[in-house]
Formats: structure tokens, C-alpha cells, sequence
């Protein structure tokens, strides 16, 4: 896969889009592996005795997802100098169907040897990341 | 009892170094949904210069958590867990994690507000390697939601 070129990149244009679907399981899988075992990410009494309107994904994860959509656009994870978000809106998983989270990710800003992309994170409709940017180094 | 406008400015003990593991970095790679080969195969990696597979960019909160359960823990904080929402996050890289890194981590509090009955802590976790090299800046904005 060959790298993007900077030169060639224009603001507003949009280098990636994808659609993530979550699962209860996913949420399992994520709090094995980062460590964070906050039963409100897999426990449905749990999440409502704290007025929750159910299980919630971690933030983290929902902010792990959606870099990838640039990663695999830069081709290696390296170029990804700095990452940041904001959380908005929580990421409700219902236990049977699940829950769709999509990404667009488009470029935001061209800066000395790095693009800065904007990502826009939905969740039914609504956006759950504010001002989610991601500084690759293209030089 | 209400956040500890004290806390400014601390500076932590080190946590005690994190050895980045191989199998670690592909569990957490497949969690995050990533797919890209240099996540997962050392030649891959190496291919492309690294010396062993990348941890995905969030990686680092795995670290950056030993040096937050501190923070929380820390007796005079007035931080009650079960209050805390992350407001947000951010990662500053001067090179990727990889396996094999032996990672050290700091945890500053840059800064505590407060909004109402509501406080804002932000706490910087600065990562070295063996060397003592710069890896990675994580940063965190709390809110500890007070009494409305």
C-alpha cells in the first residue's frame, strides 16, 4: 500500500468512511484487553441503578475504532502523531441487535508534512466524538 | 468532599515499568478492530522499519490507567470513582509503541477547575522507554460531577 501524498490532498476531502458494529461481545473483548472492567460496559442492572439508559460502550474503544479507518488510509499505524477527541454522547449497545457506529474521516487541515484528519463519529444519528482530529506525519 | 484545588501541579511517582507484550498488543488490536498487518506480524513490522509490532495509537491508555488508578487513589484528591465521566482524551507521539518497549510513566496534574458543583481535572502521563527516551504524552480531562 503506498503512502498518501500531501500534495495531493485537498481540505474537505473525504479519504475514508466505515461503518463498525458493535456487539455486547465487543464490549467484553475491549474491557479483556485494555483492562477496564467498569461493569457498566457489560452489566445491564448495573448501568441502570446509575441512570444509565443501558450498557455503554467505553469511550475508548469507540475512540480506538475510529482511528482505524486512517491507519489503514496511511498504510502504517507510525504515521499517526497525534490523536484527540472529545467525548459527547455515549454509545448505547443493546444486547440483541447491537449497536452501528459510523466513521467518516476527511482531511480537516494541511499543516508543514502533516494532514490533520476531522472524524465524524455517529451513533443513531448523532455524532459521539466532538472535535476528533488525527495528525498524520506525510512527510 | 469536593476535588482538591491542591491537586494542580503534582507530580506523581513513576508507575512501575510496563513491558510491552507481543500477544498483548495483537488482544488489544483485535479489540480496537484493527486490521493492519503491522499490528500483528513482527515481519510486517519489520518491513516497514519497526522493531516489533505497533500497538495501535490507543494502546498507550493501557499504560497511561496505572498512572490514573493513582490519581484516584491519592487520599487528600476528593475524586469519588464512581462520580468521574471522561471528558477527553488525547495522545502525543514522539514514536510509536511497540512490543518489546519498556515503558515508564509519570502522571502530572496540569489542571483542576471547577464549574458549578462540577470539577474538571486534567492529568498528563508522560511515557519514557529503557532509555529514557520520549514515547508518548497521554492526556485526560475528568469530570467529577458534584452534588446538583
Amino acid at each position: 500500500m503506498s503512502t498518501p501524498i500531501l500534495d495531493e490532498l485537498t481540505v474537505g476531502d473525504v479519504i475514508a468512511e466505515r461503518e463498525f458494529s458493535l456487539t455486547r461481545d465487543s464490549l467484553v473483548r475491549y474491557a479483556g484487553a485494555s483492562g477496564d472492567f467498569n461493569p457498566i460496559h457489560y452489566r445491564d442492572d448495573v448501568a441502570a441503578s446509575v441512570g444509565l439508559p443501558g450498557v455503554l460502550a467505553h469511550g475508548m474503544l469507540t475512540m480506538g475504532f475510529a482511528v482505524q479507518p486512517v491507519v489503514d488510509w496511511v498504510g502504517d499505524p507510525a504515521r499517526v502523531v497525534d490523536y484527540s477527541v472529545k467525548f459527547t454522547r455515549p454509545v448505547v449497545v443493546d444486547p440483541q441487535d447491537g449497536a452501528i457506529v459510523t466513521v467518516v474521516a476527511t482531511v480537516g487541515a494541511l499543516e508543514d508534512a502533516v494532514a490533520r484528519i476531522d472524524l465524524t463519529v455517529s451513533f443513531d444519528g448523532k455524532t459521539v466524538l466532538g472535535k476528533a482530529q488525527v495528525r498524520v506525519a506525510l512527510g | 468532599m469536593p476535588v482538591n484545588p491542591e491537586l494542580q501541579g503534582r507530580v506523581f511517582p513513576s508507575a512501575p515499568p510496563y513491558l510491552v507484550g507481543l500477544e498483548k498488543v495483537r488482544e488489544f488490536s483485535r479489540a480496537v478492530f484493527a486490521t493492519n498487518p503491522i499490528h500483528f506480524e513482527t515481519d510486517a513490522a519489520a518491513a516497514a522499519g519497526h522493531a516489533g509490532v505497533v500497538a495501535p495509537p490507543t494502546f498507550a491508555v493501557v499504560v497511561q490507567e496505572q498512572t490514573l488508578a493513582q490519581l484516584l487513589s491519592e487520599p487528600d484528591a476528593g475524586i469519588d470513582f464512581s462520580r468521574v465521566v471522561h471528558g477527553d482524551q488525547r495522545f502525543r507521539f514522539s514514536r510509536p509503541i511497540v512490543a518489546g518497549d519498556e515503558l515508564t510513566a509519570t502522571l502530572t496534574v496540569t489542571s483542576v477547575k471547577t464549574l458549578g458543583p462540577h470539577a474538571m481535572v486534567t492529568a498528563e502521563s508522560t511515557m519514557v522507554d529503557a532509555s529514557g527516551a520520549h514515547v508518548v504524552t497521554a492526556t485526560s480531562t475528568l469530570v467529577v460531577r458534584g452534588d446538583e
